[in-house]
Formats: C-alpha cells, structure tokens, sequence
C-alpha cells in the first residue's frame, strides 16, 4: 500500500496521532538496556526499542598507531543487518544501509571525544589499543540508528581492557585486568523522520517505508551537536532542521536518563 | 595421566546448564534462542517464500537453505572476522543436512526455507546449538516436521568419555582429546549429523553414541517445553 | 492395548506421541509409525471420533482454490497483473477476469489496478506447480481505497472471522470499520484512527488468544471497555 499507506499515515498525523497510537514525539516504551551480557566480548550491550532488537559488542585489539597520530588509539565501528532480522535483508557483505549506519555511529563518538584516543596508546608509534565495535541486529522494526549508537555507548561504558602481553606481543583475551575504558562522553542519536509535512521520532518498519526525509542528530549532554545525518528523497528547509535539532537535544536527554 | 574433574563438577555423561525460548524474533516466521553453558545461538526461519535465482527452484519440492555465523564478538578469544569463512560454510552445510530429514518440503515447490543461524557468544559446541535452535524455529513456523532435532558433541577427554566439551575440553593440551558432535532425532534415534575430530575406537564410539542419546533425550524435553510455553494460556487476555 | 495419550486442545511438538495401539486415526497432521500416532508438526489437538488432527498454530499462508484473498499488485503484465499473496506463490490476474467491465486490447491497465494496490480477489485454480489464477469478478471482489492493511496469521483467519462471521461482525459493530479479512492474512481496516487502532488490537488479541475457549465473551468485554457500546454476539448469514 505504498501510496494508500503514505495517505493513510499522513491523515493520521495531521490528527496528532500516529498507526500504533503514540503521539508523534514519543519513543516506543519500554526501551530496554542491558549491559555486559556477551562474555566473549571486552564490553557489550543489547538495546530493545518497542520490538527493535540490536545486541553490540566491544573487542578491543592490539594494532599500529596511523602515523600522523603515533600516539593515539582509535575506534573501527562495524555493523551488520543480519538476514535474521529482516525478511528483506540479503547474506552477504554490508549492504549500503549498513555502512551508512556504522559511519553514522562512529561519527558521534569520535567527534563527541566520548574516548581519549591518547588513552588507547601502549607504545608510542608502535602500539596502540584499537576499539572495535560491531553492531549486529537482532530483530528490525524501524530506528535501528538510534537502538544501535544507543547500543555502542552502552556497550562501551562496560569495557574492561584485557591483559596485554608486552613479551610475547599479544593479547591475552583469557584474562581481563579490572582496567575500564573510560568514557568521557555520552552522545546519543536521535533520527527525526518527516512524513507529509510532520516531524516523528523513532519510525516503525512501516513509517520508514513511507518517509519523506530523515535527519540524525548526535548531541552531547549539554546539547552540543557532534553528528549530523540527513536522508531520505525529500528536502528539509532550514526551518525544520533548527526544530529537528530542538526534538533531537529533549529527546536524547529521555534515553540518555535510559542509560 | 586421568582426566579426573570438569569444571563447575559437572558429571561427565552431563550437559552444561540450558536455556531454550521460542519466538525471540518478532518479524520471523519462526524463530528461537538456544543456549548451553556459555554457547548461546539464535536461529530464524523465513518461509517458504520466493526463491530467487531461479536456477535454484526445485519443481518437485521446496529447498532448505541454512546459514551459520558467528558474529564478530563470540570468539572465545580473538575479534572473527565477519563475512563467510570456509568453516562456517561447512558447518552451514552439515546443519542442512541434519535437519532436512525431518521436513517435508513437497508441499512447496519452487520454494525456499531459509534458516539463518547466528551466535552471540560461543565456548564450544556451537553448531549444535545452532541445530537446537533451527530445530525449535522451524517447528515454530509451522512447518511439517516428523520429529525435532537435537544435538550435542560427545567424546573423549584423555581417558574419559564425555558428553558436551566445553571450551577447555575442546583445547585440552594434556591428552588426547576427540570431539564428535551429534545430531539425532529423538523419537526414532536416527543420527542426522555425526562429525569427529579425534580418535576413537569403535567400542568408545559406540559408547558415546549412547550417551548421546540419552542427552538428546533430555534436550527433546526442554525444546518440548519451549515451544508449549510460547503457546501457554495463561498470558494474553 | 491403545491408548489416546492427547487431549483437546493439547499443544503438541513434533515427535510428540499422541496415541498408543490401532483405534485412532492419523488425521491432519499427524502420521503413524508403527502402533503409534505421532505429531507431525507444532499443532492443537483435536479429536473427531476415532480420528486426531492438529490444527496448525503457524505457517506461512498456501494459496487455496476458492480462497478470498487480499493481493498486491506487483507487476503489470501485457495480459494482466502479477499478484503478490504474502505467500511463496505469485498469482496472476488476467484482463479478462479483472472487473466486470470488458477491458480492450492494449489498455491501459494501469488505470484499473496500479502498482502497490491492494485488491480483494477470489483463487480460481492453484496447479500443482503452485501457479496460481486470480479474479475478480463477483461481488465484494474491488480494489482497496484507503484505509490500512495488517498482516496477521493466515491460521487465525477463521477465528478472526467467527463462526458465520459473528467476530468480525462484532468488531465491525463496535468500532464502526469496514473490515475485509483475507484468507491470507492480510486485513484491510478503514475507520475513524482512534477505531482503527482499536480494531487492530482487537484483532492481535485473538490471534494470541485463538485456542482458548471463551474467546468471543472475552474479546466482547474487550471491546465494549475500549468503546464503551453494548454488543451482542450474533451470526450473519
């Protein structure tokens, strides 16, 4: 009901209301979080948003420093629309909704400086600590940005760096050290999605399908903006990006009360 | 030198700690979450539904279509790579083998099942886990089934026969371990999944058998009671 | 000695042993091996005299001769449409059967059904290849303006839908929605918004609820608590 559906949602909207009978600014609730749950992982977390289901976890591994920053870690964000998640999603590489995804993500802990680089450095020009975050979808029904860089902070604030080998080079994942990442930090995501005309915040499978425009929007605590996202076919005028910023900085202060 | 303990006390002919639910993935047709000790898996089913490239399209009956993978975090130790590996398409390959004996598939020409596999965490065991888990996610969807499938590795660990190695088994350095995962089918005891890395003589193989067996036996009752509960009465109105 | 080891209304697995000895027979569902009827698949037990069958609790829908279904239009053909079921099986819908008017050669068809519209139309024959006729003329059988459409069990439709229509009938009572229910579980909605989320709760609570008896008192509670009108359950002929 590709058009019938865009009509039906829109009518809806202009009604206040929305097809699962939220207003428009409201998150479904409850947002589940739960944390250190994959012992493999260094630090994990799995994020539920209504019936949206992402789990990420955090290895950390021992790597060269680029060299214009020989004494800085850094973080490598991965992310997987796993086929069980999603009739429609494919096996095979990340598709381009994925890769989006993940840059998106990292864009908000790296530029929000939610890691001290420096702290990731073992030896200068030599070794440094690399983050490795990889997202993996459990069940997908809308807003998997903002469950999945929810996800990542969540999972970061629960790594706990494994004991470093300096003799033989390498890591020793069996034995963790009581060592914590810190994470300076908390940039939350919030995607602000327009249908005909009206803002909504965290779009079901069905509301995406019919979206004009989408804008993410990282903020910081005292609502610095550190990531920006727009998608979607439509245009946004500038009006409508100042208020989608407004919903994104009231809205990230609710899931980072979550956290 | 004897094998004498197993970590936790676990009695040798035991199976770690298990936890089954059915309909963990809401867009799924089927779906279910498998765990044993610390090996956990998930596994959904889509279908029957359209199967593309048309070369694939069986006109007699629909095709089973399994995919394992392990997500980058489950390692025991190092990150694994995402993307397919020849080990994962192996284990893909005996998965599908170990559960198309128990579906009847007629009734869909041109079709596909599909059965996804993928760990979160794993610590040995896990394509039996993952086969545990599709098990339950096809009954979920409803598809004909003669029987569940149940798996579980057993073997040897030095001197001892086991039932479900754990990860320090699978690694053990100071002797001579095999490890052989089983899959059966509890109601007629048929073996649709039997591998082995090892040695063993014919005796202790058909002693591991046994002991396979009896911990299908047990994981039928907890698969059983998965699927009922998703069903239970006492929920909704 | 036999032995009837299920109840109504059991939920059984696959495997599971639903009767002991010769006096029972395997109905839908169900097969026999040996002295014993076991399940064939994740089912409700419901015995008919001598015989048991299960009553499928999941499954993706399978295209019916005769069915009402709701379709998608995915593809417009030089002859007709290309229907999308929500099942593994397209069907076709030629010019000839489309509407009750005579449509020339070389039409535009795009005028009557347009891609991505939803229309109620009856499977006039299913081939054992699973390619499927459509059409659509007879009454009821239009396209779908307006309103929303829900995905919901293709096994729930006749619980949905009641005995002579009475559930549907109560629900379209209650919320004043015009509601068309297809065999294929998919299901039109077209009302005021507050009636509309209100139909489709009702709608997610039978599904959950299917098995249980009492079912038609408890969701007429329901109903006359969310709109506040008295009902009376009745049948429509």
């Amino acid at each position: 009901m590709y058009n019938n559906l865009y009509y039906h949602v829109v009518k809806l909207l202009n009604a206040g209301k929305r097809m699962d009978g939220r207003g428009l600014l409201d998150y479904r609730k409850p947002i589940d979080i739960e944390q250190d749950i994959i012992k493999t992982a260094e630090g994990s977390a799995r994020v539920k948003i209504g019936k949206t289901e992402v789990i990420v976890g955090v290895k950390l591994e021992v790597g060269t420093p680029y060299p214009d920053t020989p004494d800085e870690g850094t973080i490598i964000v991965g992310a997987e629309l796993l086929p069980l998640s999603n009739p429609e999603f494919e096996l095979g590489p990340p598709g381009i909704q994925a890769v989006e995804l993940a840059r998106v993500v990292d864009r908000g802990i790296r530029e929000s400086k939610a890691i001290d680089f420096k702290k990731l450095c073992i030896e200068e020009g030599n070794k440094v600590w690399l983050v490795v975050i990889d997202i993996c979808t459990i069940n997908d029904d809308g807003n998997l940005l903002d469950a999945s860089s929810l996800a990542a902070l969540a999972a970061l604030k629960t790594v706990k760096f494994p004991k470093y080998d300096e003799k033989a080079e390498k890591v020793n994942y069996k034995e963790k050290t009581s060592k914590k990442l810190e994470v300076e930090k908390e940039p939350i995501a919030i995607t602000v999605t327009k249908i005909g005309g009206k803002l909504i915040v965290d779009p079901t499978t069905e509301e995406e399908k019919v979206l004009d425009a989408r804008l993410t929007v990282i903020t910081e605590k005292d609502g610095t903006l550190c990531a920006l996202q727009k998608g979607g076919d439509a245009p946004l005028t500038s009006d409508e990006v100042m208020q989608i910023v407004d919903i994104a900085a009231e809205k990230g202060k609710e899931l980072r009360g979550a956290l | 030198m004897a094998y004498k303990k197993r970590a936790e006390n676990r009695g040798f002919e035991e199976t770690r700690p298990i936890e089954a639910k059915v309909g963990v993935i809401a867009r799924a047709d089927g779906s279910a979450y498998f765990k044993i000790g610390n090996t956990a898996a998930y596994a959904a089913v889509y279908g029957p539904r359209n199967l593309y490239p048309r070369f694939l399209q069986n006109p007699q009956k629909g095709i089973l279509r399994c995919n394992y993978n392990m997500m980058p975090f489950s390692g025991t130790g190092e990150r694994v790579r995402p993307g397919n590996s020849r080990r994962g398409r192996e284990i893909s390959l005996v998965t599908e083998k170990a559960l198309l004996p128990v579906l009847d598939l007629e009734e869909f020409p041109n079709s596909v099942v599909d059965v996804f596999i993928e760990l979160p965490q794993t610590a040995a065991g896990s394509r039996c886990a993952g086969i545990c888990a599709a098990s339950m996610a096809l009954a979920d969807a409803g598809l004909a089934m003669k029987d569940l499938v149940c798996a579980v590795s057993v073997g040897k660990v030095d001197d001892k026969l086991v039932v479900d190695l754990d990860s320090s088994e699978e690694s053990y350095e100071e002797g001579n371990v095999a490890d052989i995962p089983v899959a059966m089918l509890p109601n007629s005891e048929q073996i649709t999944l039997l591998q082995m890395d090892g040695k063993v003589t014919k005796d202790e193989l058909k002693k591991v058998l046994e002991l396979a067996k009896k911990a299908c036996k047990k994981i039928y009752e907890i698969q059983k009671d998965a699927l009922k509960n998703k069903y239970a009465v006492e929920k909704v109105l | 000695m036999s032995k009837l080891l299920a109840k109504e209304k059991d939920i059984v697995v696959p495997g599971e042993i639903l009767a002991e000895g010769m006096d029972n027979l395997p109905g839908y569902g169900t097969y026999r091996v040996n002295d014993n009827i076991l399940a064939g698949r994740l089912g409700l037990v419901s015995i008919e005299g001598r015989a048991i069958k299960l009553i499928p609790l999941s499954g993706r829908y399978i295209p019916q001769k005769f069915d009402t279904i709701i379709g998608k239009v995915d593809d417009i053909t030089l002859f007709g449409w290309r229907i999308n079921t929500n099942s593994a099986y397209s069907a076709v819908l030629p010019m000839k059967d489309a509407t009750s008017e005579y449509i020339e050669k070389g039409a535009d068809l795009t005028k009557y059904y347009d891609l991505g519209d939803y229309v109620v139309c009856k499977i006039v024959n299913v081939t054992s290849q699973k390619l499927v006729d459509v059409a659509m003329r007879g009454p009821g059988l239009k396209k779908l303006q307006g309103g929303r459409i829900i995905e919901v069990n293709a096994n729930k439709v006749p619980r949905i839908i009641g005995k002579a229509g009475s559930m549907v009938s109560m629900i379209k009572e209650a919320t004043n929605c015009q509601i068309v229910v297809g065999q294929n579980g998919l299901v039109w909605i077209d009302g005021e918004p507050e009636m509309e989320l209100i139909t489709v709760n009702t709608i997610r609570k039978i599904e959950e609820g299917s098995h249980l008896t009492g079912l038609t008192d408890k969701i007429k509670e329901y109903l006359e608590k969310e709109t506040g009108k008295k009902l009376e359950i009745r049948s429509v002929k």
